[in-house]
């Protein structure tokens, strides 16, 4: 039934909507996982699976945005809402490092917060500053749009300003986070104070144009269909063609990850399936031709499911993170040793390989 | 075209057996064990399985019974047993199984399943009576009970032949029995995890007496722990030569063995990938067995959805009262639901199919598949405005 696309995929024809389509369609997902695996093996030719240390430091769960899909947030005035110290972060920092080495830019630090009225550029400017003075062995992969955007607006500074002296202050790359579904009629629904569709590509254009590296995401499994997937990763693929033509910055991975229903306003949303999330990251790898990495998220599928991901396009088990709190906020999260990552990868029949943000191989002590 | 990734995934001469229906050797079940391309192997079960049952999903609305926790056979694998003497040991007595009955009467089911320890103090009335209980309280409803494993201590206790005590528990109403008990075929592991409890031979030859006086049966394998590939070939091999001779199994389990809670804590647990391989792997070596069964509360539902197409064609069922293994993170005990059963089943556009214990028909449900899969279905408007409303 889908020959026609498989023969596509072996000529290294790159798939159309309709194709996409039909294989969100396809109910075969040991196919889908063929014809995904047979795409990461000529990407990714010996058969290793990488992933880094690092961890996520949530630095404020101030926001006012009160996204429908999120769990962690605390409205301004809220007595449970807190902005970490900046001692409170320097320890965090040397936590990971504990763990991580002192390999220059080796552990990835993802500084994730709440839209706080209160924190403007120099804030972050100061801390980043501070992160990548005291600690070389650090590497920035802070932020999300929906911040970037926020703190220039407050700032009274345009975004590629915001973005250059963040850059300038040690920002090294740009996480995908808050991609949520690419598409105005889903994001009016869960997220509408939030970063339109517009904003979200192009601040990751402006990241690329200034040749800091960012990633791509997609979180699916809340009020979306399938074409809204489907237009999501289409649009991800148009923005990749161009930064990479014309920018020296592009996305590194793309990483799809399911709603966690629990605790949010929409707690009565099912969640989605590990089926559905296998289906879904073996057509993000057949579609997204142009992205080099895909990643698991063992985070919210849990070892089991993160760990056939690697058989459906998966090349990268993410990161060890060391603490969660926002998926958590809502419910269970799934957070990892490295023992129990390269346990995960070895027994699939993969060689685990600690990579840094940049995707390049870490030496190993 | 997906030939030609299962040939260079190295998977061709099983590939051709499977299509020409050949029967597949030890050789061909270690190969399948240790190729690397796990979808592929779930593309080849996944022939096999069509063959024999289409699209079909069978599932069961059912209720367990654990009896009794108290088990004098120490297996190391094992969270669920009391020793003896020990405070936390419980006996359910016939009017406490009534009563458990009774709690579940206004619920539909159609397979009552019952196991338990192996009690040295329980006589043979009581096994006789427990089930007259169950019959009473659901004369229609089908009762799978007594793994091999108790077989043996109710023959004991009962100073009968086995086949004459097999019998008396099928005319008090047991109609199949359950497939576990069987661990993994292997003096070895049986020399390191359950000592005390019989071996291979014993197992399968209580079988063959239970299937020759009309009492069908599952089987399982216990996998994850200590055992190695030539033995879990070995066992399917053992458990294909037998039906063979008696056709008397209907549905092969692999269970994914929990390491919480047992001696053998500090060991990690199967993979998924060790889940969704040893379903396709039994699917493919057990070619005289109906069915396989994905148990959805050993390897987690999302393993189970997905091992549909690896193989299973039946997923168990609703498991109201399961005792013997909790969810390691919440440690509950855990259910489903008809509705979370249809929906796991549709979802991946395959036909549910309602059995009881004798995979006899009760109800083939229509269903549909979820709504995120239809091109013309718009976001729902209605929550937008709610939520607004609501900030």
């Amino acid at each position: 039934m889908i020959n026609d696309i498989a023969a596509k995929i072996f000529s290294g024809e790159r798939l159309n909507e309709e194709d996409g389509r039909r294989l969100f369609h396809h109910s075969n997902i040991t196919e889908l996982g063929m014809l995904a695996d047979y795409v990461r093996q000529s990407k990714h030719q010996d058969r290793v699976v990488t992933y880094n240390i690092g961890r996520n430091i949530n630095y404020t769960n101030v926001c006012w945005v009160r996204c429908k899909f999120c769990a962690f947030y605390r409205p301004p005035g809220d007595r449970e809402g807190y902005t970490l110290s900046d001692k409170e972060i320097f320890t965090k920092v040397e936590e990971l490092l504990n763990i991580g080495g002192d390999v220059p830019e080796s552990c990835e630090i993802l500084l994730q917060g709440g839209l706080n009225p209160k924190l403007k550029i120099d804030y972050y400017e100061r801390l980043f500053t501070e992160i990548s003075k005291r600690y070389p062995a650090a590497y920035l992969h802070s932020l999300s749009v929906a911040e970037i955007v926020y703190l220039a607006h407050i700032s009274k500074i345009s975004i590629e300003e915001a973005l250059s002296r963040l850059q300038f202050a040690g920002l090294k790359s740009l996480p995908g986070a808050g991609a949520e579904i690419l598409d105005p009629e889903v994001r009016n629904m869960i997220a509408y104070r939030k970063e339109t569709v517009q904003e979200w590509l192009e601040v990751h254009k402006k990241t690329h144009r200034m040749g800091m590296k960012s990633t791509a995401t997609m979180m699916f499994g809340s009020v979306e269909t399938i074409e809204h997937r489907l237009k999501h990763l289409l649009k991800i693929r148009e923005v990749q063609d161009e930064s990479r033509l014309n920018h020296p910055g592009y996305f590194t991975a793309f990483i799809a990850w399911s709603f966690q229903p629990e605790g949010t306003e929409l707690v009565h949303t099912k969640k989605a399936t590990g089926y559905d999330y296998l289906r879904t990251v073996a057509i993000s790898r057949l579609l997204l031709d142009n992205i080099d990495n895909i990643q698991a998220s063992y985070v919210t599928q849990g070892p089991k499911i993160a760990q056939i991901a690697l058989g459906y396009g998966i090349n990268d088990f993410g990161s060890t993170m060391m603490e969660e709190n926002v998926i958590s906020a809502g419910g269970k999260s799934f957070v990892m040793p490295t023992q129990e990552i390269e346990r995960l990868i070895k027994s699939a029949g993969f060689a685990p390989r600690r990579r840094n943000t940049r995707y390049e191989f870490v030496p190993t002590q | 075209m997906f030939e030609e990734l299962i040939n260079s995934a190295g998977l061709e001469d099983i590939f051709g057996k499977v299509t020409e229906g050949e029967r597949l050797s030890a050789e061909d079940g270690w190969k399948l064990y240790k190729n690397e391309n796990l979808p592929a192997i779930g593309y080849l079960a996944n022939l096999a399985r069509e063959r024999l049952h289409g699209d079909r999903v069978y599932f069961v609305r059912n209720q367990h019974l654990n009896y009794t926790n108290v088990c004098n056979k120490g297996c190391l694998f094992c969270s669920f047993y009391s020793l003896p003497k020990d405070p936390e040991g419980y006996v359910l007595s016939p009017s406490d199984i009534s009563e458990r009955m009774e709690t579940y009467k206004d619920i539909a089911i159609s397979e009552i399943h019952m196991v338990g320890g192996v009690n040295p103090k329980l006589p043979y009335d009581y096994y006789l009576d427990i089930v007259r209980a169950v019959k009473e309280a659901r004369p229609g409803v089908s009762l799978k009970a007594f793994t091999m494993i108790e077989l043996e201590q109710i023959q004991r206790i009962s100073r009968k032949p086995m086949d004459e005590m097999l019998l008396d528990l099928k005319e008090a109403g047991v109609d199949a029995l359950p497939g576990g008990g069987a661990e993994v075929f292997s003096e070895r592991v049986h020399e390191q995890l359950f000592q005390a409890k019989s071996d291979s031979d014993k197992w399968l030859e209580t079988a063959r007496l239970a299937h020759e006086v009309g009492l069908p049966s599952n089987a399982t394998i216990l996998y994850g722990h200590v055992e190695q590939i030539e033995e879990k070939v070995y066992h399917l091999m053992k458990l294909r030569e037998l039906q063979d001779e008696t056709n008397g199994f209907l549905a092969f389990i692999p269970l994914s063995w929990h390491p919480e809670r047992t001696a053998l804590d500090h060991m990690p647990g199967p993979t998924g990938q060790m889940d969704l391989r040893e379903i396709a792997v039994s699917r493919l070596m057990l070619d005289n067995v109906p069915h396989i069964k994905s148990f959805w509360i050993m390897n987690t539902p999302a393993v189970t959805q997905v091992g549909l197409w690896y193989g299973a064609d039946d997923m168990d069922g609703s498991v109201l009262e399961y005792e013997i293994t909790r969810n390691p993170v919440t440690n509950r005990k855990q259910a489903l639901t008809h509705g979370d059963m249809l929906d796991m089943i549709s979802e991946t556009g395959r036909q549910p199919v309602e059995r009881d214990a004798l995979y006899r028909i009760i109800d083939q449900p229509t269903a549909s598949r979820p709504s995120y899969m239809n091109p013309d279905a718009n976001v729902p408007l209605e929550p937008a405005s709610y939520m607004r409303g609501n900030l």
